[in-house]
């Protein structure tokens, strides 16, 4: 029996993988079925997003920053707005704004219904995936319905919003919000206390806040990880500091607790989005701004909180009217960096869970 | 002439099968292998239109318990639905890896597929419907359901790929392991009949629903609920799927084989399903008895497609367990769990305390 060994060997997983979200490759270092290194490779989705709002009007820019993060499409068009809006020192109706606010907060819902959904798909539950998008489905009526479309909206401009809310939205709305609020408890029945769902999730892919500041996670992630760190409170934009809401907090840095403070951030967003409904003032909805406007020469970096952490946007201006310089941070490209430092020596199923649960999205990282 | 197949009900069709046939001028011993063979077609042709019949019933649980409506586009509700996939499946071309192992790799999905309907040999579909009945009958089904894992494991070693590889390896630990509980629960009802017959299974549980094992047997229902849970994993079903986990191992051992060698190794899974629901069945629900208004093997097929039915329910609601704690669950609580219900059973048997 001496001459029997065990060897470690490769596993490729992806570009072409269920469970990467999009095309992430991971070169995994296998001892059977334990997951020993972690070499993360991207790029395969490289659109040169960057590059191409170099030589693109500030509006322009828009539409093209939605397909940057596409999940949560508003936040990406909220930011590039808000940097460009700082650039000009453009001011923003205040009824532009408590809609920007609802937007962004129902994106922040579906996005996190879809993560709902997909977690309890790579986990192994495949029911819970078309309940988590039968609910983001009514969100996504209500975008239709502001601005027609479902995915990438270019709805959030410079200097407002591309058109006013239309009738009966606010009705459809509290609707939506309403069922959303109902299902969510059968959800967390489906789940929470489901002991195949907690032999999987609890104590699984532990990241310490240590390592999570260290690489720059942002978002649920780190709030999971004991870290009370929100955008919408620490670096207050729109009329974020108006709005009285909590920052959901978890300590164990688990997947079962990036699952469960996802799902009281749903809570939290239904909270905000009910309140600006409740305060949306009459007024415009869009300040006068030059389709072809020429900040003046500087740089700004404008970031926001979107559902998956801090969304960035580096802007330089030259004082023409495009960008010279355009840089986007998204939260995943350090999801995806921290992984090598805690989610070693789990099981392939584990690297699978993990991988789910810090939400990553190929579209954001490779740009 | 006389047939030692128990096949009464078949009788008038196998009286007329050997007359046609002696008027030809077959000898005694001729009539037999054929009239088996007709047997064979029978069972087959039955087997398959139950597998096809199950994807589609799957297909339209899963749709129900998402808010689908699955297949709608052939027939009433999709209904042959599946027929046409296993027919795209004929036509498909059958790719195959560069690599492979040739005959490993081409033998494995065969083997699935045998195995698989090989069990039906000794299943009592009915009263007097059974094609032998075997006085090691169980212990044959045991036998014959294991040759999957062997097919399994060839499919993830023949494919040369590290997935299937790993989906191989899993399905033989999982399968073996499960094997234990999952026989030491049928161990129970063998201590009660004193036979391994599937017949005399059956007839020990003639009368209704108290005489069925699942309540005759002390502790029944433990054993009923062990088998299943074991049942479920033998059969690769979620919760218990990770051989084939999409999820990590993307379609695990069966990811290199693609038209009618991807279909044969579909297909036996859901026999298998079938199987084991249907032994679920015979041994714990009382086979084919019920109320004789009803045809017995209308019995049969109820409580079969009610077991079936369960375990989809199941699969279309919990997550998937990890290989190590799938391990665990079957060592460390389903073996002590039957092996302390198996020693209760005899001494209650041995001391009588039981009806």
């Amino acid at each position: 029996m001496s001459d029997l060994r065990t060897e470690e060997y490769y596993l490729n997983m992806g570009p072409h993988h269920p469970s990467t979200h999009g095309v992430c490759r991971m070169v995994l270092k296998m001892d059977g079925e334990k997951v020993k290194e972690i070499e993360p490779h991207i790029g395969y989705l490289h659109r040169s997003i960057e590059k191409i709002c170099e030589n693109r009007t500030y509006a322009q820019c828009i539409p093209i920053l939605d397909r940057f993060e596409y999940v949560t499409a508003m936040s990406c068009n909220y930011v590039f707005a808000l940097a460009a809006e700082r650039l000009a020192s453009i001011e923003v109706p205040e009824r532009a704004e408590h809609i920007r606010v609802i937007m962004l907060e129902l994106n922040r819902i579906a996005s996190h219904l879809l993560f709902y959904g997909v977690t309890a798909m790579d986990i192994g539950a495949l029911t819970p995936f078309l309940y988590g998008l039968r609910e983001r489905e009514s969100i996504l009526d209500l975008f239709e319905m502001t601005c027609g479309q479902r995915l990438t909206y270019n709805y959030i401009r410079v200097g407002g919003v591309s058109r006013d809310l239309p009738n009966g939205f606010i009705p459809k709305c509290h609707e939506a919000l309403n069922t959303i609020e109902k299902k969510l408890a059968d959800y967390e029945g489906l789940l929470n206390e489901n002991p195949i769902w907690l032999v999987r999730t609890v104590g699984i892919g532990v990241l310490p806040a240590k390592v999570a500041l260290d690489y720059g996670v942002s978002g649920p992630c780190l709030r999971a990880s004991g870290v009370q760190y929100d955008l919408r409170r620490n670096d207050p934009y729109s009329i974020y500091d108006r709005f009285e809401f909590d920052i959901p907090v978890r300590h164990n840095g688990d997947c079962y607790d990036r699952y469960l403070l996802r799902l009281d951030e749903i809570r939290q967003s239904i909270h905000i989005v009910r309140q600006a409904l409740d305060a949306l003032p009459e007024g415009d909805f869009k300040a006068k701004v030059s389709p072809n406007f020429k900040p003046p020469a500087g740089e700004v970096y404008a970031r926001i909180e979107n559902s998956r952490g801090e969304l960035g946007v580096h802007v330089i201006s030259d004082g023409t009217k495009k960008p010279l310089r355009v840089k986007t941070r998204g939260a995943s490209y350090n999801h995806i960096a921290v992984l090598p430092a805690f989610a070693t020596d789990v099981l392939l199923a584990d690297l699978v869970a993990i991988f789910a649960t810090m939400d990553v999205i190929m579209p954001e990282v490779d740009r | 002439m006389t047939f030692p197949v128990a096949v009464l009900e078949l009788y008038p069709l196998f009286r007329w099968l050997s007359g046609v046939l002696e008027s030809f001028g077959f000898s005694a011993n001729t009539v037999l292998i054929i009239s088996y063979a007709v047997l064979g077609v029978i069972m087959f042709s039955a087997l398959s239109i139950i597998a096809l019949f199950l994807v589609w019933w799957e297909r339209k649980i899963a749709a129900h318990m998402q808010q689908r409506f699955g297949p709608m586009r052939h027939g009433w509700h999709g209904w042959y639905q599946t027929i046409m996939d296993a027919i795209k499946l004929l036509q498909k071309e059958d790719v195959r890896v560069a690599s492979r192992d040739k005959i490993v790799y081409f033998w494995a999905p065969v083997i699935c597929f045998v195995a698989a309907y090989l069990a039906y040999i000794v299943m009592p579909w009915g009263k007097n419907l059974i094609v032998a009945d075997f006085n090691i009958g169980i212990l044959y089904i045991m036998a014959v359901t294991t040759f999957t894992v062997i097919a399994l494991l060839m499919a993830g070693w023949g494919s040369n790929n590290k997935y299937a590889l790993l989906g191989g390896m899993r399905s033989a630990a999982q399968v073996v392991s499960y094997e234990i509980p999952m026989v030491a629960s049928i161990l129970t009802v063998i201590l009660f009949v004193g036979s391994m017959s599937m017949v005399d299974i059956v007839t020990s549980q003639s009368g209704w629903i108290f005489n069925w094992f699942i309540f005759k047997l002390p502790f029944g229902p433990i054993a009923f609920v062990t088998y299943l849970i074991a049942a479920t994993a033998e059969a690769n079903r979620t919760p218990f799927d990770i051989p084939e986990a999409e999820q990590e191992l993307v379609a695990g051992f069966n990811i290199e084989y693609s038209g009618m060698k991807f279909a044969m190794f579909f297909l036996a899974e859901f026999i298998n399903m079938f199987t084991v629901s249907a032994l679920a069945a015979t041994l714990f629900l009382g086979g084919w008895n019920g109320w004789s208004f009803i045809p017995s093997w209308a019995w049969f097929l109820m409580k079969t497609f009610g077991v079936v039915f369960l375990m989809m329910l199941i699969r279309w609601t919990y997550p998937r367990l990890r290989v190590d704690q799938l391990m665990e669950f079957a060592w460390k609580f389903l073996v002590p769990v039957t092996f302390a219900n198996l020693i209760l059973a005899a001494v209650i048997k041995y001391a009588g305390w039981h009806w």
